[in-house]
């Protein structure tokens, strides 16, 4: 299949040696991921192709999912390395429809690291367990040499109990499914990229970086049919809708219109020559629900959350946009990574 | 957003598109020649709003997608050198050379960074004294400018660790290359907005003359495009073949003055390479002989570099618009997105690429 996206030029990536584009999200890391992981540990857990695994421990459904934590600074707009840490695997769980219960932590710190700033993470680490729900149960610290690591990474992991019958899974979308967003998209990685050395600019843009356990369990409470959810990290909106368009063998199409994006995000956006589709966030998800349940479920998500977009058919598993002006393209996972235009 | 939603408006924009129709009586092709302007109308979709009679050309517009294959692998050279940092703009970070990308040469431990103001590339050179710092200078008359300070500050402060790798381009001479060619199909053009907005449109009025045809100074938005377009059509329509301005909230006929004057006092103009077109007179800028201390080619000893594009991509003849890309052999085979053999297929926004991506769709579709 033709990697498109509107960056130039078109990202090529070669697959003998690791790149960051492996690490972005898209097109390359689903490659890595084909390729390399998923024939070694196939398993059916795994080949459902989710934010976490569900298992079946003695009649109980536990999801368990993990993550690992590299931003670069440890600390940003909204959020630190920690809150991350936390959110991140919190609302991996949230996507397979469970209550996150328990969290590991493992630290692998870099010679130099003053103290004060590994206080400071461990701190909002317990903050956002507290302010998620979770309690973080089991940990270990590793400490490598000067330069063999950037400052500090973090990898979680943790479980969560699933206490509904509903399937929640690529696999259960239909056509005539709608698509809602729980808010704004392109915060975390604006504000990331705000603070970046060499792209430093001026904003008051934050991270989103938030748990969204809550407002998935309170669509599950409120009745609402979810048949999948997927929480909008790297990648951005484009890439998630992908993924799913692929998994499901479904057709999606988004009304640009609909899909918010703050002024601040799209004035940054519009600067750098980045799509707002494909920029990171932590704390957005997008839902797929039966379209008459629209109504309810944006009542329960609050005036943030938005109707994007509809599954269309099962024809082929592309994404369309229609823009604003009418006009309808297709819209692709992210290949490579965004970078900043000249043009 | 101010001044960007009043011109992404859809009742305007198709208040436009229906004014082409109504006044458009035949075929007419129309080249843009910004990769800018070529990237919004494939985002926003403006060419399907058009009439079918109305056929737009992606003109030589995105510096990044003409830049030669030398000087990407001398980009390449220098990025690996461990006694050089190497900075750049983000996207040519992912342009294919001969063997690798400045990305590939970051992964295999070159010391590349990305910057978003050669401003920022000079800062890097005085926080590293015991650096090598190079700049990778390209982009049209619209990045010169910074470029030239950048080269002027360094000279000011005596920074003696900066450099530029150059390769600038100009807009005008491409397109004159375009109308001398016997099979030039183009009858109007879009004139790149911002390129305008530093340099004016005073150049542009030799070229309607001789050649007989319209340029509009058009902006960015799918509204400005449309209009720019109609502009176009209704100069075609009456016999017109003169020099208008749509993109008036921001360019002058003269430009930027003090923009020009920084780029005249560092830079001079020099022939160029574009890739997949070759070698174009007058159309490039180089660095000025008091300024020949800052050029990394000098610098660093590259001028033995050469690199041949591969003989076979056609993308000069599908950019003027003689050649569909389907009709290459290479096309979608030994030339894809991710194996490019010339610009057409490096920019995404490139009629090869275009193409390719259409052929997908045609295949989901089936």
């Amino acid at each position: 299949m033709a990697d498109f996206t509107l960056s130039c030029p078109v990202p090529r990536i070669t697959d003998e040696t690791v790149l960051m584009a492996h690490g972005s999200g898209g097109r390359a890391m689903h490659r890595l991921l084909e390729a390399i992981f998923m024939p070694a540990f196939a398993n059916p857990a795994l080949a459902s192709a989710h934010d976490g695994a569900v298992l079946n421990m003695n009649g109980k459904q536990i999801a368990f999912s993990t993550d690992s934590y590299v931003v670069h600074p440890l600390f940003f707009p909204g959020g630190d390395i920690g809150t991350l840490a936390v959110n991140g695997t919190v609302n991996d769980l949230a996507m397979c429809g469970a209550r996150p219960l328990f969290l590991s932590a493992g630290f692998i710190l870099e010679e130099g690291l003053p103290v004060e700033q590994l206080e400071r993470v461990v701190r909002s680490m317990q903050a956002a367990a507290t302010a998620a729900g979770v309690q973080i149960v089991t940990g270990d610290t590793k400490v490598v040499d000067r330069g063999k690591g950037d400052g500090l990474f973090i990898n979680t992991a943790g479980i969560g109990l699933i206490e509904h019958p509903i399937q929640i899974a690529p696999h259960s979308v239909r056509p005539g499914d709608a698509i809602i967003v729980n808010g704004d998209l392109g915060r975390h990685g604006m504000a990331i990229m705000a603070v970046r050395e060499g792209l430093a600019f001026e904003s008051l843009i934050e991270s989103d970086c938030a748990p969204i356990a809550a407002p998935v369990l309170a669509l599950l409470d409120a009745g609402i049919h979810v048949h999948c959810l997927r929480d909008l990290t790297r990648g951005g909106l484009a890439s998630g809708l992908c993924e799913i368009a692929e998994t499901a063998h479904v057709h999606i199409q988004i009304e640009e219109m609909d899909v918010p994006v703050s002024e601040n995000v799209r004035g940054a956006c519009e600067i750098l020559g980045l799509d707002p589709m494909y920029v990171a966030n932590e704390g957005r998800f997008i839902a797929f629900i039966p379209p008459d349940e629209v109504k309810q479920a944006l009542a329960t998500l609050g005036d943030q959350a938005r109707c994007i977009g509809h599954v269309t058919s099962k024809d082929d598993h592309l994404v369309t946009l229609r823009s604003i002006i009418g006009a309808t393209r297709i819209v692709d996972m992210l290949s490579g990574e965004q970078l900043p235009r000249i043009c | 957003m101010k001044y960007i939603d009043e011109y992404r408006d859809a009742v305007s924009a198709r208040r436009f598109a229906r004014a082409i129709a109504r006044i458009a009586t035949r075929e007419w092709t129309i080249m843009e020649v910004c990769g800018g302007q070529t990237h919004a109308i494939v985002k926003f979709g403006v060419d399907e709003l058009l009439p079918p009679q109305i056929t737009l050309l992606h003109g030589p517009g995105c510096p990044v997608c003409v830049t030669p294959i030398e000087l990407i692998d001398k980009a390449a050279a220098l990025g690996a050198r461990s006694d050089v940092i190497f900075t750049s703009f983000g996207d040519m970070l992912r342009v294919p050379g001969t063997h690798s990308n400045l990305l590939e040469v970051k992964a295999r431990g070159g010391d590349v960074r990305m910057v978003y103001s050669p401003l920022d590339a000079l800062k890097i050179a005085q926080a590293n004294p015991e650096k090598e710092v190079v700049f990778f200078a390209v982009g049209f008359e619209t990045t010169a400018p910074a470029n030239a300070m950048a080269v002027y500050q360094a000279a000011q402060l005596g920074v003696k660790n900066f450099s530029i790798l150059v390769s600038h381009v100009l807009v005008p001479p491409a397109i004159e290359a375009i109308l001398g060619s016997p099979d030039n199909r183009v009858n109007g053009f879009l004139a790149a907005g911002h390129v305008c907005a530093v340099v004016g449109y005073e150049e542009y009025y030799p070229l309607a003359d001789k050649y007989r045809v319209p340029f509009v100074v058009t902006g960015f938005e799918p509204v400005d495009i449309l209009q720019g377009i109609y502009m176009i059509v209704r100069q075609l329509e009456s016999g017109r073949a003169e020099v208008e301005n749509q993109y008036s909230r921001c360019v002058r006929r003269e430009g930027n003055i003090p923009a020009q004057q920084i780029t005249r006092e560092v830079f001079e103009i020099v022939p160029r390479k574009w890739r997949g077109i070759g070698e174009i007179p007058y159309s490039g800028l180089g660095l000025r002989e008091p300024y020949h201390t800052f050029d990394a080619e000098r610098r660093f000893n590259l001028a033995g570099y050469a690199a041949e594009e591969s003989g076979e991509c056609i993308s000069g003849e599908v950019l003027q618009g003689k050649l569909k890309p389907n009709q290459c052999p290479a096309f979608g085979t030994r030339c894809t997105p991710e194996h490019p053999l010339g610009a057409t297929m490096v920019s995404s926004e490139g009629a090869c690429a275009a193409y390719y991506r259409y052929r997908r769709l045609e295949v989901a579709h089936g």
